[in-house]
């Protein structure tokens, strides 16, 4: 394929935080503001705008797009909010990407924000119209139903027990430690607070899940020739991959994420992976539940089926392990600002590739990484793998 | 760059700084009401279930039988080729105890959800349902269970004409 290469230059961040002051606008453009500095560009050196913002519903704001423009720095460029559910925060930098790639752009500012805690009671709620109108939502269920069905399905089809999922919070937790935006960063934590929480939807406890935050996360991209007369570490976008299964989710493998391993293997191609346990160095999967960071690493062939449990114990996911998995501290940790959050994927491999992660930093001078995010009614995989070379 | 940045934007607030009124805010209540056209198939499917019966659709080409049937299968973008009725009994695929509400309000009693495979329908393919008339720690994956309906003049066309799935008793018990 004749595409031009394309590279992160550079990344911003808010506190990923249970209620910000801010509104959805304003943290916006501190991410941006953020990443803009972080590269030494302005506004002037930005040919398009991509946004990504997931539903609707958290605001209460129709065309929430064109309500966060200005904010996102979309006012008088080629602008656009796409969302795919969860998997928008890796969604919006494969659009910024193509912008770039196609030679349409030289550069494109890529900002993802949720802000969760307007809705009242509680967040959750505004995805009840997630399920079918007519088929489904006249049962009252809530988003934890899915989750619960799934994991309880994931379980029961391998074998696993709920102590050997809760490492996964445990350990995503414990890196969010680390993270100096991190809303639930423990260091102390252990399996037995994860299966002691109060449980909400058997096989689901509290600690179990990420919570409702607001936060934002802003990158630029560069094609090549402007990436090297801004940084001489640019971070290069190696291959990307999505796709989309069927909406009725009823119908399908619940054990097992297809749309995962389709649009990683579109992603590894890309970028040329043969052995993606070797090539990859650093895995950011999605984790909004901590069974889903292993449903996710089978999906993406880093762990055989029932297997991924395994790399847990073994201590090979851990941050100094041979395979880290999620050393920024995942959404478990961080924190699930839903369309930021998956774009947080992004800066850590950003700042891990540079070097640049601090005390959350993968030893061993980490060459390539992937993230990964999924979302819509349980059928979106979205993949971007990046590297320290074009 | 977060080893060298130290100052993140953001400014967190707390429960206490609504109770104190130390932060100002608007609160306001939407209220969007519907009616939507139920379309050909799930039309078809809320006509069954009003009769007393669960309906999926077949495509002969994926040679794959579904529910809720649809018009179009999704797998090759063909029209379906028919609609096929079903049993009304199933194998659990999966299930749920749920102590929230979908508004996260807490309850004692849990509700039980559950992915239930029809049969008829092919292998995966279920709806998601309630199970009742079973105690929790009965309840196991592979369960064959059984819709247990509304009485017909009560029934208006709605999933909800199933109250939920009890279990089978299963011969020789």
């Amino acid at each position: 394929m004749s595409m031009r290469k394309v590279a992160v230059v550079g990344v911003g961040m808010t506190k990923f935080v249970r209620r910000a002051q801010e509104t959805p606008k304003e943290l916006s453009w501190q991410a941006a503001h953020m990443a803009l500095e972080s590269c030494g560009m302005t506004m002037d050196d930005i040919d398009s705008a991509c946004m990504g913002t997931a539903p609707d519903a958290f605001d209460s704001v129709h065309m929430k797009g064109e309500y966060l423009s200005d904010g996102a720095g979309g006012w008088g460029k080629p602008y656009m909010r796409s969302y795919v559910g969860g998997g928008t925060g890796v969604f919006a930098p494969i659009q910024g990407w193509y912008h770039v790639a196609s030679g349409m752009f030289d550069t494109a500012l890529v900002v993802c924000e949720e802000k969760m805690s307007s809705y009242y009671p509680h967040g959750q709620a505004a995805f009840l119209t997630i399920f079918d109108h007519t088929t489904e939502r006249p049962l009252k269920p809530n988003l934890l139903w899915i989750f619960a069905l799934e994991m309880n399905r994931y379980m029961q089809t391998y074998g696993l027990s709920k102590a050997e999922i809760a490492q996964v919070a445990v350990q995503h937790k414990r890196n969010a430690a680390d993270h100096p935006c991190a809303l639930l960063g423990d260091a102390d934590i252990t399996v037995e607070d994860v299966l002691n929480s109060e449980v909400l939807a058997w096989p689901v406890n509290r600690l179990d899940v990420s919570p409702v935050t607001d936060g934002a996360v802003a990158v630029i991209l560069a094609a090549e020739h402007v990436a090297k007369r801004i940084t001489d570490k640019p971070v290069w976008i190696q291959g990307v991959g999505w796709t989309l299964d069927t909406s009725y989710w009823t119908n399908r493998d619940l054990a097992y994420p297809r749309y995962v391993e389709n649009a990683a293997r579109m992603a590894y191609e890309m970028a040329g992976i043969r052995e993606p346990r070797r090539e990859i160095h650093i895995a950011e999967p999605y984790d909004p539940f901590d069974y889903k960071a292993l449903h996710h690493l089978e999906g993406l062939l880093l762990a055989d089926r029932g297997q991924a449990a395994q790399l847990y114990t073994d201590g090979i996911a851990a941050r100094d392990g041979d395979r880290p998995v999620c050393p920024s501290g995942g959404l478990l940790g961080v924190g699930n600002p839903i369309a930021a959050a998956g774009l947080m994927k992004i800066a850590e491999l950003f700042w891990q590739l540079r070097g640049e992660a601090g005390a959350r930093q993968v030893p061993g001078q980490p060459k390539r990484g992937l993230a990964q995010a999924w979302g819509d009614l349980m059928q979106v995989g979205t993949v971007v793998i990046m590297g320290t070379n074009p | 760059m977060t080893s060298k940045n130290r100052e993140f934007p953001g400014t967190p607030l707390s429960e206490k700084d609504f109770e104190q009124g130390k932060i100002l805010f608007l609160h306001d209540e939407m209220n969007g009401q519907y009616a939507w056209d139920t379309g050909i198939g799930i039309g078809r499917y809320l006509a069954a279930l009003k009769e007393g019966y669960l309906l999926g659709s077949h495509c002969r080409r994926c040679r794959k039988t579904v529910i809720p049937p649809r018009t179009v299968c999704e797998q090759c973008f063909r029209p379906m080729d028919a609609f096929v009725p079903l049993q009304d009994t199933g194998t659990v695929n999966t299930y749920s105890l749920c102590y929230v509400t979908w508004d996260v309000q807490r309850i004692t009693e849990p509700e039980i959800p559950a992915v239930i495979e029809i049969d008829g329908a092919s292998p995966l393919c279920g709806i998601m349902h309630k199970l009742g008339e079973v105690e929790p720690d009965a309840i196991h994956i592979g369960m064959r269970v059984q819709a247990v309906w509304k009485p017909p003049e009560e029934r208006e066309g709605a999933i909800t004409d199933i109250r939920y799935f009890k279990p089978i008793k299963e011969k020789g018990r």
